[in-house]
């Protein structure tokens, strides 16, 4: 097992082991950090972090109507629930066959829910589950309308991980698109979505 | 208990100053001071240029000659950095007399218990905290406690305090336009507040951003703080 | 198992061309490359500091993070093969690249596999630490970069200045002048604000975006015990490469594994603090294999050796590998603030760069780096996973080929100052030497200082006075009493 049988694969693993001919000694992983927040009031934290990200907040699913009004064509997941689109009078897409991506370039906005929201960052996570979709769907169209149930929101953001199935494709949404690049000064709206609003519901009413 | 001072080679040579308030100091507070005459250097130069081996003889020097003491004192952050955090890997018969090794200000407020030294001192003073002192010795806000207690002085505060003034031993001669650069901004901060003495930890520090108010003739004065301490109001 | 393979040194964009001092002189002269990294990096820091401060755990994150990195790092192979079994079995195509260009030639076969001559990339270290572009640009193929500040350094003809934000040595009208020179679709009144111009490179990009065939990209994050790659970025110019193209290739480093998906609970919280000083980054992308009907169905992954199993067998230097690209250290570098990023030649520069290209390329390579620094300590209060950068770079130093000069003048002190008979003979031998110039120079300036002396000694005296040797040293005073 000399010469040019030997695969980059067998080489760089035998390169690492040599590397460690030392044996460094077992790591135990002090976990002192919080994993539970005990802050009293989630949703006031989630609300100031997402708007000092400059997302839009608004409260109870009575605000969907008036801001759906204002989208002529809008895209949804196929499982979106009935009730979020009642009144509805625009152009509505499902993604079913799926939209192309220039497709969704032409419509106005998307409309989905979330899987957990985390209150400490503002942080809204989308894991392709109930009425979420596809990837494509939330990055493409300009606008970005998240419906966030209060029961889906955690404080902290280890409470978020333990309620995510990894082999699922992941999106961590904080605040519109933005870049820091000129000046290291944050701006708002690059390439994904630049507006994004959320309508928290309340899930124990 | 027993405390001896080490100079470091620097001050032996061109601060004598320095040792001489550390001396005057204690003994005003009624401690006695030994001076054990085979010491030298601690070896940092040598060993943060790449010379560590070199700087091997030094380190066992220093053990040799200081470790009856119950504490040693060194009018110098960086000097007491290098006992304190390189010695125990460089040497580990030094880890005992590493751990009794104190920077000034460390002795007086630490070990001695002492935040008023009985100084007195009119002048307006800024305090530049050197990097090993503040980040390696974490000395904290102690020398600027002690100098707060100073009769007649007016502290002022530099701006971009904590920021590094460019010295970096072998960094300065090696590196001279960032040296520069940083030794600037650094000077700029001082003249900016209006004091007529800045005050730090270590000399080395001090003749490098001294060098650089001296080359323009800012007329502020670069002294160890320990000189501070040592006035009394009798003398100057 | 296999007899012992050697680690092996580097190649690619990690090796300073000319000594750091003289890299550095030019850039320490341009006053307004000094003035954009002077604001940009003050900007930054107070951004972290405030965003750190608030964390109550702050330090156990810090514990946590060091920990699981070295865990990795002394785990590495088990783990990489983990993440290849896991990844592979997701439906991903792990392949392995000993070198830059391998790993190179890898990219460049499954690009012209997919029938394609361009790709989108999102900004990646390893990608540029390769030199991919350039390997792809001579097979032909375009390769777009999509990250704002890749873009204006690409559009620039420059190369990256900083971890984070490449384009860090422009300010916002140095960024319009590219754009107006450079992009052919950029509006003929563009303005120099930021928000203007992030709206131009959102218009140039966005056809691309939705046409691109191929995309690749880097990791921030490779977990072994799911096969999930992580993606950490702002813009959402890494959403749209990750998501629309149909072929996707990820260049990684074998550092960036983290043993578990649970671990990333530590670096989520570390990195976007340190980095952008936000409480999260805009997006984050975590994808396993291949999602039927859901983003490219074509994934691929090049674990990357090139250098890295040379930092893994010192095991004093080994704790680079941790690094998880934050920034935060070249942030708060007094010399990286100075001198820029250009002057480490590298693309890793700052104080991170300045311990882990030498290491990359074996010290001799890059000798001047573990000198770029005052070992003022700055870096490590801030680092997120806790390297001891000065620990590591006084560390190198000790395996940097020495001038003779130096080396001579080295041994002859040490030889002095290891007798303290020799030593009290050369203080006072040095006391009478400098006292009648001393006293000269007393009685002309009334400072016993020099102002300017020959070659070497000029590099001090060139911006400060040397102080003499006192009229007695301390010794001296303490034998009179």
């Amino acid at each position: 097992m000399v010469g040019e049988a030997v695969s980059a694969r067998d080489e760089i693993l035998a390169r690492l082991r040599t590397a460690l001919a030392d044996s460094p000694p077992p790591v135990q992983v002090p976990r002192g950090y919080r994993r539970v927040d005990d802050r009293p009031d989630l949703i006031a934290t989630l609300v100031d972090r997402l708007e000092d990200y400059k997302a839009v907040v608004h409260h109870g699913i009575d605000a969907l109507p008036r801001l759906l009004s204002e989208v002529g064509r809008l895209a949804v997941p196929t499982d979106v629930p009935a009730d979020w689109l009642a009144g509805y009078a625009g152009e509505l897409h499902r993604d079913s066959p799926p939209l192309s991506p220039a497709a969704l370039d032409d419509l106005d906005a998307v409309l989905t829910g979330c899987a957990v929201v985390v209150a400490d960052t503002g942080t809204i996570i989308l894991d392709a589950g109930p009425a979420q979709g596809r990837r494509a769907l939330t990055l493409v169209p300009d606008r970005h309308i998240c419906v966030v149930r209060t029961d889906q929101v955690v404080g902290l953001l280890p409470e978020a991980l333990t309620r995510l199935d990894p082999r699922a494709p992941l999106t961590w949404i904080s605040g519109p698109s933005a870049t820091s690049d000129i000046e290291l000064n944050r701006v708002e709206g690059v390439h994904g979505p630049r507006r994004l609003e959320v309508v928290l519901i309340d899930s124990g009413a | 208990m027993r405390i001896a001072l080490f100079i470091t080679c620097v001050n032996d040579l061109a601060f004598p100053a320095t040792g001489i308030a550390v001396t005057r100091i204690l003994r005003r507070l009624g401690h006695t001071v030994d001076f054990p005459a085979d010491q030298t250097c601690c070896g940092q130069m040598h060993a943060n240029t790449g010379y560590r081996a070199e700087a091997m003889p030094m380190v066992r020097n220093y053990v040799d000659v200081f470790d009856s003491y119950d504490a040693i004192v060194a009018p110098s952050g960086s000097c007491t950095a290098m006992i304190r955090d390189q010695y125990p890997h460089l040497h580990p018969p030094a880890t005992s007399v590493a751990a009794r090794t104190y920077e000034l200000s460390e002795l007086l407020v630490d070990v001695l218990g002492v935040t008023d030294v009985g100084a007195e001192f009119r002048e307006t003073v800024t305090y530049h905290p050197t990097c090993h002192g503040l980040r390696m010795l974490r000395l904290g806000d102690r020398p600027l406690t002690l100098l707060r207690q100073v009769r007649g002085i007016k502290l002022v505060e530099l701006g971009d305090a904590e920021e590094c003034c460019g010295f970096g031993g072998t960094f300065a001669l090696k590196n001279p336009d960032v040296s520069t650069a940083m030794l600037t901004d650094k000077c700029a901060r001082v003249r900016d507040t209006g004091a007529r003495v800045l005050a730090a930890a270590d000399n080395s520090c001090l003749a490098h951003i001294g060098g650089g108010l001296d080359r323009h003739r800012s007329g502020v004065r670069a002294v160890h703080y320990a000189e501070i301490l040592a006035e009394t109001g009798a003398t100057s | 198992m296999s007899r012992p393979v050697a680690p092996a040194t580097g190649s690619g964009r990690i090796r300073t061309p000319l000594p750091f001092p003289t890299a550095a002189k030019p850039a320490v002269a341009d006053t307004q490359l000094r003035a954009n990294l002077h604001r940009a990096t003050r900007t930054i820091r107070a951004k972290r500091a405030r965003v750190v401060d608030e964390v109550p755990d702050w330090e156990a994150l810090r514990d946590a993070g060091a920990a699981i990195k070295a865990d990795v790092q002394r785990r590495l192979p088990e783990l990489l093969e983990q993440f290849e079994a896991s990844a592979t079995a997701a439906g991903a195509t792990v392949h392995w690249a000993r070198d830059a260009a391998e790993a190179c030639r890898i990219v460049v076969a499954l690009t012209q596999a997919a029938g394609a001559d361009e790709v989108v990339k999102v900004k990646s270290m390893a990608t540029q630490e390769i030199e991919l572009n350039e390997a792809l640009e001579a097979a032909g193929i375009a390769a777009y970069e999509t990250d704002l500040a890749e873009l204006i350094v690409q559009l620039g003809d420059d190369t990256p200045s900083h971890i984070l934000v490449p384009a860090i040595h422009y300010n916002r009208a140095q960024i319009r002048e590219i754009f107006q020179r450079r992009m052919a679709d950029a509006p003929a009144d563009l303005s120099d604000e930021p928000a203007a111009l992030a709206e131009a490179a959102r218009a140039h990009l966005r056809r691309r975006f939705l046409s691109a065939r191929v995309a690749v990209s880097g990791a921030n994050f490779a977990v072994a015990d799911t096969g999930t790659l992580v993606v950490v970025e702002s813009e959402g110019n890494g959403r749209m490469c990750l998501t629309l193209p149909e072929t996707l290739i990820s260049v990684v480093g074998v550092e960036k594994l983290l043993p578990t998906f649970t671990d990333l609970e530590v670096f989520l919280q570390l990195l976007p603090r340190s980095s952008t000083g936000e409480r999260m980054n805009p997006y984050t992308s975590m994808w396993t294999g291949v999602t039927p009907g859901d983003g490219p169905q074509d994934v691929h992954v090049v674990l990357v050796d090139n250098g890295r199993s040379a930092v893994l067998a010192d095991p004093v230097g080994r704790p680079a590998l941790s690094c998880i690209r934050c920034s935060a250290c070249l942030n708060v570098c007094p010399v990286y603030e100075r001198a820029g990023g250009h002057a480490y030649g590298s693309v890793y520069p700052g104080p991170i760069g300045a311990i882990l290209s030498p290491q990359l390329t074996g010290v001799a390579d890059n000798a001047s780096l573990p000198y770029a620094s005052t070992l003022c300590g700055a870096c490590y209060d801030v680092c997120p996973v806790k390297i001891n950068i000065p620990e590591i770079l006084v560390h190198l130093r000790q395996q940097a080929p020495h001038p003779p000069a130096e080396r001579a003048a080295m041994r002859v002190l040490s030889w002095v100052m290891r007798s303290p008979r020799r030593w009290a003979a050369a203080l006072r031998l040095a006391r009478v030497g400098a006292g009648p110039l001393g006293a000269y120079r007393e009685r002309r300036t009334g400072a016993r200082t020099l102002r300017r002396l020959p070659w070497p000694a000029s590099a001090w005296t060139r911006s400060r006075d040397l102080p003499l040797p006192a009229p007695q040293t301390f010794r001296e005073w303490w034998g009179k009493q």
